[in-house]
């Protein structure tokens, strides 16, 4: 039990280290072979992450229209989602006559690219993090915003209406939407002083800042969850696939495994975002604290960090999920609308709000 | 007075949002009300619904009697022609001769189920039945005699 109680990520990355410090002895050699280890292990953690995505979806999916969902491949039909991707590992991976095949095919690679880069400064547990950049949150807002060029070059190199109408879309919205996510972050670095996502979890010791912060936070946080939402191109604001007007969208002419990396760097993206939210505002792998109460303190200090960080993330999801099955989806005028008249000059006025509330230290 | 339309309006979108969600959090957490059955997993315990249209039987007593006369409504009720009605002369036992059906033919490939027969039956000779597993190897199966051998008319309904 005290073993259990104390045990973290990274201890267990220390003693690989050394482990593999022992075996190798040239330095350089060293650090490609831990970098091949981070990179292999980070890519298969977010595989199993998108077969569980995948499951969770399509379970809450169901819960939320009464129905009972996948339930025949294996217990409670969790292995439909591996018979999913061996169908699509077998399929046939077609590249349409008149695409450019180059960037056709390049396409799929600079969308998962993309999403797996954001992975990299966000901290999974108490001294846990792959990069602990001191500019994290403008390198997260900065890499998350290069899967629309993913999105563009399969839209036009297609060669088809549909995929290119549906990348226009998630061009423009893409583009809008980022304002409004670079503002609510801002107003949580205004709060902290810094742009690590480190520094930004360790300010959060007496307090996350969605309770420190008050209303201006709590406003940006909804603001951050509708517009990366639509950052991720999810239902409600899924006007890049919109399966009923254009077939699919930006991905109509993929299929077999090409079509599964759009898949995955969907799930990708949608973990990220969640992750990066439940950093800036809820704690990231931050326990429950209260000031003052050191006893209450210390019992949720006894749950692990990583436990912390990934029931917060996947309350995020779990969220972000409910609105794809609830909301129907807005057309494109409305789309803009959102943004350009509510969410933008809400969050401009907000930010506005949380300098002044930082600088005269109304927060808790 | 723009201000007050503009805030209005997050006010109420909001609020409609809060209503979708509260409904789709409620179906989540009330996995009972899950309207989905499994199907050939609870064959045993399967409960059709009363208004559900399988198919055309006619219901015979204990007495191996039926309430069909013979008069053909159904069969000219019918929009494709799935039920033939092939009558015979019965010589009753005060020496009266009577019309009384010899064979209820009933075509369940050309059925569409459209319960049109039942409602002109004057005697209620036919109802829909509730079972829905009708898939045979050969087409011939489907050509059903609804009346059983040696059945009569029940009496006093004509």
């Amino acid at each position: 039990m005290k073993i259990l109680l104390t045990y973290s990520f990274s201890s267990l990355a220390t003693y690989i280290h050394n482990l593999l410090a022992e075996l190798i002895t040239n330095s350089l050699l060293l650090q490609v072979t831990e970098m091949v280890i981070l990179g292999v292990s980070l890519i298969a953690f977010l595989v199993v992450l998108c077969f569980f995505l995948g499951y969770m979806e399509r379970k809450v999916a169901a819960f939320m229209e009464i129905r009972l969902g996948p339930n025949r491949v294996g217990p409670k039909g969790s292995m439909q989602i591996v018979a999913d991707t061996l169908k699509l590992l077998l399929k046939e991976g077609l590249t349409p006559d008149s695409a450019d095949k180059f960037l056709f095919n390049l396409a799929p690679v600079i969308m998962v690219i993309g999403s797996m880069m954001v992975i990299a400064p966000i901290a999974f547990a108490k001294d846990f993090q792959l990069y602990d950049i001191n500019i994290g949150v403008l390198y997260v807002s900065a890499v998350s915003s290069l899967g629309v060029i993913g999105i563009l070059m399969a839209g036009w190199s297609s060669n088809n209406k549909y995929s290119l109408l549906g990348a226009m879309r998630s061009g423009a919205q893409i583009v809008s939407y980022e304002l409004s996510v670079g503002l609510s972050l801002i107003s949580i670095v205004v709060l902290s002083g810094s742009l690590s996502l480190g520094d930004i979890v360790r300010s959060q010791e007496n307090g996350w800042w969605i309770i420190k912060g008050h209303i201006p936070v709590i406003i940006s946080f909804v603001i951050f969850i509708i517009a990366s939402t639509a950052e991720i191109n999810r239902a409600p604001f899924d006007m890049a696939e919109a399966e009923q007007e254009l077939t699919g969208g930006f991905h109509t002419e993929y299929a077999g495994m090409k079509f599964a990396m759009f898949l995955l760097s969907e799930y990708i993206n949608l973990f990220v975002v969640s992750a990066v939210a439940a950093t800036l505002f809820l704690g990231g792998w931050m326990p429950f604290h209260i000031g003052g109460l050191d006893g209450f303190n210390h019992i949720m200090d006894f749950i692990p960090s990583s436990v912390w960080f990934f029931s917060k993330t996947f309350l995020i999801i779990f969220i972000i999920m409910q609105f794809r099955w609830t909301f129907p989806r807005l057309r494109v005028d409305q789309l803009l609308t959102l943004e350009w008249k509510y969410l933008l000059p809400i969050s401009m006025v907000n930010v506005i709000l949380v300098t002044v509330m930082a600088i005269m230290g109304w927060h808790f | 007075m723009f201000l007050k339309e503009y805030f209005g309006t997050i006010y109420k979108s909001i609020k409609s949002l809060l209503v979708g969600m509260k409904v789709t959090g409620y179906y989540f957490t009330h996995l009972d009300e899950i309207k989905t059955e499994e199907y050939p997993d609870n064959r045993a315990t399967l409960k059709m619904f009363d208004r559900f249209r399988g198919e055309v039987v006619m219901p015979h007593d204990d007495n191996n009697e039926h309430r069909c006369t013979g008069c053909q409504a159904c069969e000219i009720a019918c929009p494709n022609g799935t039920i033939k009605i092939i009558t015979k002369q019965e010589i009753l036992e005060d020496g009266k001769k009577k019309k009384r059906i010899d064979a209820f033919v009933y075509h369940l490939d050309l059925c569409t189920m459209c319960n049109l027969c039942v409602v002109a039956c004057p005697s209620d000779a036919i109802v829909m039945a509730q079972n829905f597993e009708h898939s045979v190897y050969d087409k011939k199966q489907l050509k059903k005699i609804l009346n059983q051998p040696d059945s009569k008319l029940m009496q006093g309904v004509e």
